[in-house]
């Protein structure tokens, strides 16, 4: 009996694939584990291996198309089977695919309980019903209007969201939760270049699962999550201290194969050590409820050629700085490679990002949807402060911001934690205890 | 256009075509000399003469099966049970023989016969006299069940039935002999496997047969009258071959859905139609089927109790509200 294998869903978003190459031919005998060829998620390009041993009868997909979640790509049976025909529609071409509609907000992206070694910064508490109740009819209307669903409440038996609730909502544009999704192609009209040269030609270049994902989460974080922001100044002078003698030694002991521990990795480690000293900005914004994580899963923004990744170092508070640092070097050269895998980048629950490297002195970041908050690390530039004992010395000062969801966290609580992050980046020693 | 009852509407239908064809014979008990037992066959005898309108004895198995034989050498039996709860005695003759034989003589041979007689309760008449078989009739594939519930219904789905090369069941309802409605003098046909919107709304479909079609009428009457809802019913008229697209094409309209017959729930006709709309409707859907049913107990005798037991317009009210909730 043939077996049709459908696009897999890869990742938690993930709800297209490019079928980027096929690596078997139709007649070709495939067993279990061969790699019949790679897909492009959202977030990574990812082997596709063979889950049913046997001859591949069709292949449906040809190279290079974008195929929704589910959608037969080929199916494998025996030699001389009649390939089943698939019920499924057929691919789109990858250049006049519409973007994903966006899913209800990251609340329903539960990152996963603390390893069971780890001690927790606070007991994961369970949380009330989470799920968006809503019948399929109003579900497939906020679809189609580009509603997000779960900030809809919901007239029906329970708070079920019914048809009504979105048409409501759709007619009081006033009054609706913001749209999360552009419904199709934006009109952009910009005169042509007057001299006909122009830095660059005009073109529509078309964006891949990556940048739809971007543009998706990013706009779904900003226009649902109320964001606030901090901003505090670091003496980095003792950390920068504490980073030349520990590389110098780690050189010496190393050899080759040494670890080099990087700033990012110190503000990796300090961000752990604050959110165990101020737990309640380790959260998520629940829908009804704030839920506590007890680990700490640190995800940092790795940039690419054609957009951004965030990948996630797991319980990042029971790791030491050189095992955050080994981490974090893995992480990124798997990112460059596009080889992280959706678990490696998902269930985050506080993320770091850091344009310090390019010299910017301060920024603030949007919200990684579950998180409660982000960090934005700016560069570390000398310049005149004035010492404990009034004389103006010559400092080495970080800013750091922080943009912090209002649901889950007030300024008090955040401000908390910035201390906690500036006592523990300016006395680097605590990292040690 | 005549209005006339049900009654005489289907027998109208077979004196078009006993007329029509010479092969169409009626037999059962007591349809000749006694002019049918509800009086449906009534002066078709005087008519035809007694070669086309057979008394037969008492023996259901007996004579269903001799209907079947004669239908596969090519006569068009139309058999009368007096009630279908009889049926019971001649099910192999009923989904054996009739349903198989043309699946298994690979299409050499066609069983084109129709049984008819009502299959309803509400007359008190116990437990043994009150079996709606729909349900059970049309899950056997190789066999067409249809339930009018009106006049015109009942005579175009009656010729439909003679017509057709399967065995075909024509549940009537005795209850809804009496029915007067508008039905032409001319020859027509409701071809089978096609339901009937038979009031048409904007914020409920109710999904019926037979006389559940007339009580979900009456109720959404009082729907439109007390509660300002919109009620579009929705007649299966056949139970299969089943009219999905027109039971789809409703829910892609009013989004809720109510479905009422008067066999008991379990396993019912609506069972399957429930099914039907959650597998291919799934995204229309603003609240969950509900049903109305027979309640699930053997007929019951006290009158008074068989009412409530059977649907009836004050309960399917109630659910619908429940729908509509």
């Amino acid at each position: 009996m043939a077996e049709i294998i459908d696009m897999p869903k890869l990742s938690d978003t993930m709800s297209v694939g490019t079928l980027i190459k096929w690596n078997v031919k139709e007649g070709q005998t495939v067993a279990f584990g061969d790699i019949l060829g790679e897909v492009e998620t959202d977030k990574a390009t990812m082997e596709l291996s063979c889950t049913v041993p046997g001859t591949i009868l069709k292949i449906y997909a040809p190279g290079g198309s974008q195929l929704p979640v589910g959608a037969p790509i080929c199916a494998i049976g025996k030699s001389g089977e009649i390939a089943p025909d698939p019920a499924a529609p057929a691919p789109k071409a990858a250049a006049t695919s519409t973007p994903p509609i966006a899913e209800s907000t990251g609340v329903a992206c539960v990152p996963p309980a603390p390893a069971a070694t780890s001690s927790g910064a606070s007991a994961p508490r369970t949380s009330s019903d989470e799920r968006v109740k809503a019948s399929p009819y109003a579900k497939r209307m906020a679809e189609k209007a580009a509603l997000n669903i779960a900030a809809l409440s919901g007239t029906g038996p329970g708070g079920r969201i019914l048809g009504r609730d979105v048409n409501a909502a759709a007619q009081a544009p006033a009054a609706a939760p913001v749209a999360v999704a552009p419904a199709g192609p934006l009109n952009v009209t910009v005169p042509a270049p007057a001299d006909g040269k122009g830095i660059q030609p005009d073109a529509d270049i078309p964006v891949g699962g990556m940048r739809q994902t971007i543009a998706r989460r990013l706009l779904e974080s900003k226009v649902t999550v109320p964001h606030f922001y901090l901003e505090v100044e670091v003496d980095a002078a003792p950390l920068l201290a504490m980073r030349e003698s520990l590389n110098k030694r780690l050189a010496e002991t190393g050899g080759a194969d040494a670890v080099k521990l990087s700033v990012n990795d110190f503000i990796l480690k300090g961000s752990a050590e604050a959110l165990r000293r101020v737990p309640a900005v380790n959260a998520s914004w629940a829908g009804t409820s704030i839920r506590a994580h007890g680990a700490v899963h640190l995800s940092f923004g790795v940039a690419l050629e054609d957009g951004l990744v965030t990948p996630v170092i797991r319980d990042a508070q029971a790791k030491s700085l050189k095992e955050i640092a080994v981490e974090a070097k893995g992480l990124i050269s798997k990112a460059r490679a596009k080889k992280l895998t959706p678990n490696e980048m998902s269930g985050s629950t506080f993320t770091v990002t850091n344009l310090g490297m390019y010299g910017v002195t301060g920024f603030y970041g949007i919200i990684n949807v579950p998180n409660a908050a982000i960090l934005s690390v700016g560069a570390t530039i000398k310049k005149p402060v004035v010492d404990a004992s009034d004389r103006i010395v010559i400092g080495q000062r970080m800013v750091i911001g922080l943009s912090g969801d209002h649901r889950v966290v007030d300024g008090a609580t955040a401000a908390q934690f910035l201390q906690a992050l500036k006592l523990v980046l300016e006395d680097p020693t605590l990292m040690l205890i | 256009m005549p209005v006339i009852t049900y009654r005489e509407a289907l027998r109208a239908a077979m004196r078009e075509e006993l007329q029509r064809d010479e092969k169409v014979v009626l037999m059962g008990e007591e349809v000749a000399q006694f002019n049918g037992a509800y009086k449906v066959t009534e002066g078709l005898l005087k008519e035809f003469g007694p070669k086309r309108v057979v008394d037969t004895p008492i023996s259901e198995a007996g004579f269903i099966g001799l209907g079947i034989g004669a239908s596969m050498l090519g006569i068009r039996p139309v058999m009368e049970l007096m009630f279908w709860s009889f049926s019971y005695v001649a099910f192999d003759q009923i989904v054996n023989n009739a349903g198989n034989i043309r699946y298994m003589s690979g299409g050499l041979i066609n069983c084109p016969i129709v049984i008819r007689g009502p299959a309803n309760g509400g007359t008190n008449v116990g437990a043994t006299h009150s079996h709606t078989p729909e349900a059970i009739l049309a899950s056997h594939p190789g066999i067409k069940v249809v339930c009018p519930a009106t006049p015109y219904d009942a005579k175009g789905l009656m010729k439909a039935a003679i017509r057709d090369n399967d065995p075909v069941y024509v549940m009537e309802n005795t209850i809804l002999y009496n029915d007067k409605g508008e039905v032409p003098d001319e020859d027509y046909i409701v071809p089978l496997g096609v339901a009937d919107v038979k009031r048409t709304g904007e914020d409920l479909t109710i999904v019926a047969h037979g006389r559940a079609v007339i009580t979900s009428l009456k109720a959404a009457e009082i729907l439109e009258k007390e509660h300002g809802v919109s009620v579009e019913v929705v007649d299966l008229r056949s139970i299969r071959p089943l009219d999905e697209a027109t039971v789809l094409q409703s829910v892609r309209k009013t989004h809720r859905v109510l479905l009422v017959e008067e066999n008991k729930p379990f396993c019912g006709v609506d069972a399957q139609v429930a099914y039907l709309i959650q597998s291919k409707a799934f995204d229309e859907l603003d609240a969950p089927i509900h049903r109305v049913s027979s309640i699930d107990a053997p007929q019951i005798y006290c009158k008074r109790l068989e009412d409530q037991q059977l649907p009836n317009a004050q309960r399917v009210v109630a659910e619908a509200l429940k729908v509509l909730a």
